[in-house]
């Protein structure tokens, strides 16, 4: 009671006080967020300045930066191996993200009808999505050994003879997209929450209407689960774009540049020639070519996506 | 109507006879394609446990005459994995302790405090999720190698303690529902900002904390990249780094001790999707990020 009074007092009395109140709060927010704001001036937007500015130099660790002028953008779009590497890029990304995706699906859809040990499945699935990287590529490489391995192996027992995979031309980028099919158990994860979400009186409805199981999948399941299938494209043709590991380890970008990807053709120019301009010119190139591929599918999705509670126009 | 009921029961019958025979074959269906997925997993692991003859033998062998163990110990012995796996541990404990305290003191800053600008730098911290790394690679690599820090952890630590802005975006909606009341409750107890934060709001951010703190994990025992880039000498190496090397050819390491090692290169990231499953498949679902 006693302090009640007092703080009112307190609050005609000295005006100044509660504004410094005020003030306050102000630079303590701003020095909460400061770790973030010194984070994002050197490494997001210095950087981004600095990389952009590369792309018109000629430098590496030791000499000093000459202008360069248009010339590491001229320079890569004649070059043979940079068109190798968007080539074998395009070729796996177009191949693994549609594949991924109906992988990913058709799990989903199999693992949503309420079956015992759910759950145990899920997790089956998922786990290949766990391990990434190196130890995923060492495994594999076992795998599509030509002789030893357990693919032709199990080729062999079906009466095939297997290819060599990783060691012919024209088998190495179809083993990466076995790979990557492999790890469709993250996007089953989100068709399985985007399934879940589908509100069952809908099919209830469509049972009441007579339709058939087929038209029930395609009138109502896809169209419902349109905003997971979008998210799962984009992030597919982000992640995709940027193979490496792969490339790197087992083939490193062989035979004979078969599986040479922009990403690895980076990590050459930049990483063991030190040819930094060059290197930040295919980075752009590599985000720009990946924006437009994000703008087509999001342009695309205002016809194939379907948003409860939208607004339209 | 019962009539009608009575008359339809044969066909009744046979509809749940089919019904149940389909989910049969579903359940078949997705046992088959599970073991299908697995099936790497337990080649690697078989192999790990093989003699060199049984290696390359066909038909394959599943299961191993006896298991041996010195395909894990020799190597272990023979190459520097302990290091290797030190200075994964070391990377990871620190990045965890970065990417918590730098995270959650910047989402309470954007969550709880007014100040000039807020809403601006926020949504320029959300255009920076969608910023490719991939660009801002070479610069960062010329920063570290300016300041001398390639060939060591710092480059793989340092840029974690300024927060992610997908951490910052998580926990700052996280934080949002936390009720304002807390904080002037907290005020009146003489609680200043720091308290506040520390006392109230972290503990209360803890489930969002815990799904950053796997992602984190996961992605640092991963990462293969960074430590490619920044690291030259073998005693630097992380796991990652370190089982490439088992492909030279000079160390001519068989093949069921290069499995033996990638099994125990996984084993972490395994044991904490098994331990912490829920959380972890919740997380994905609510962020979207694949492992």
């Amino acid at each position: 009671m006693a302090q009640a009074i007092g703080s009112t007092k307190g609050a005609v009395v000295d005006r100044r006080r509660h504004l410094s109140q005020r003030a306050k709060e102000e630079i303590a927010g701003y020095l909460f967020i400061s770790p973030w704001i010194v984070g994002f001036l050197i490494f997001t937007a210095g950087a981004m300045i600095f990389s952009l500015g590369l792309v018109f130099f000629k430098t590496d660790l030791l000499t000093g930066f000459n202008f360069y002028g248009l010339r590491n953008i001229t320079k890569m779009l004649s070059d043979p191996l940079y068109h190798k590497s968007l080539q074998v890029t395009s070729y796996y990304a177009f191949a693994v993200v549609p594949l991924s995706l109906a992988i990913g699906l058709i799990i989903a859809l199999g693992l949503n009808q309420g079956l015992p040990a759910q759950s145990l499945w899920r997790t089956l699935y998922y786990l290949p999505s766990v391990t990434s990287g190196i130890a995923v590529a060492m495994l594999w490489m076992w795998i599509f050994h030509p002789d030893a391995g357990l693919l032709n192996q199990a080729l062999l027992m079906a009466g095939i003879e297997g290819p060599r995979w990783l060691y012919s031309e024209n088998w190495a980028v179809p083993a990466f997209i076995i790979m990557g099919a492999w790890g469709a158990g993250g996007n089953m994860l989100l068709y399985l929450a985007g399934l879940q979400g589908i509100p069952t009186h809908l099919y209830e409805a469509a049972r009441i209407d007579g339709a058939s199981s087929l038209r029930t999948f395609w009138a109502i399941t896809i169209p419902m689960l349109s905003p997971t299938i979008f998210f799962n494209l984009i992030m597919g043709i982000i992640g995709s774009f940027q193979i490496f590991t792969q490339a790197l380890v087992m083939t490193s970008g062989g035979p004979n540049n078969a599986t040479l990807t922009i990403m690895l053709y980076l990590y050459r120019k930049g990483f063991e020639q030190f040819q930094f301009g060059y290197a930040s010119a295919i980075a752009w190139s590599l985000f720009v070519i990946v924006l437009l591929l994000t703008l087509l599918v999001f342009r695309s999705s205002a016809v194939w996506v379907y948003y409860e509670g939208e607004v339209r126009k | 109507m019962s009539a009608r009921a009575a008359a339809r029961r044969p066909g009744l019958n046979r509809y749940r006879f089919l019904r149940i025979f389909w989910r049969v074959v579903l359940l078949l269906v997705v046992a088959i394609g599970s073991v299908i997925f697995i099936l790497p997993f337990v080649w690697m692991v078989s192999t790990s446990f093989k003699a060199t003859d049984e290696v390359l033998r066909f038909p394959p062998i599943w299961i191993p005459a006896s298991l041996r163990f010195e395909n894990y110990i020799e190597p272990w012995a023979r190459l520097p994995f302990s290091t290797y796996y030190k200075n994964t541990i070391t990377v990871v404990a620190l990045n965890l302790v970065g990417t918590l305290l730098s995270s959650s003191l910047v989402a309470f800053g954007f969550a709880r405090l007014r100040f000039r600008g807020r809403n601006i730098l926020f949504l320029i911290l959300l255009s920076t999720m969608m910023l490719p790394s991939q660009v801002t690679l070479v610069p960062t690599y010329y920063l570290f190698a300016k300041l001398g820090w390639v060939n060591s952890l710092r480059p793989l630590i340092i840029p974690v303690f300024f927060g992610s802005a997908f951490n910052i975006f998580l926990l700052r909606q996280f934080a949002m529902t936390v009720p304002l009341e807390l904080d002037d409750a907290a005020k009146i107890d003489g609680c200043g900002y720091l308290a506040t934060y520390w006392r109230i709001v972290m503990p209360l951010m803890r489930p969002a904390l815990g799904v950053i703190a796997i992602f984190q994990f996961t992605n640092d025992w991963n990462d293969f990249f960074s430590a490619l880039i920044y690291l030259n000498s073998p005693k630097n190496f992380t796991i990652a780094l370190g089982l490439r090397t088992l492909q030279s050819t000079i160390l001519y390491v068989p093949m069921q001790q290069v499995m033996a090692m990638t099994l125990i290169t996984m084993i972490p990231v395994l044991a904490v999707f098994l331990i912490a499953q829920r959380k972890f498949i919740q997380g994905i679902v609510i962020t979207g990020v694949k492992g």
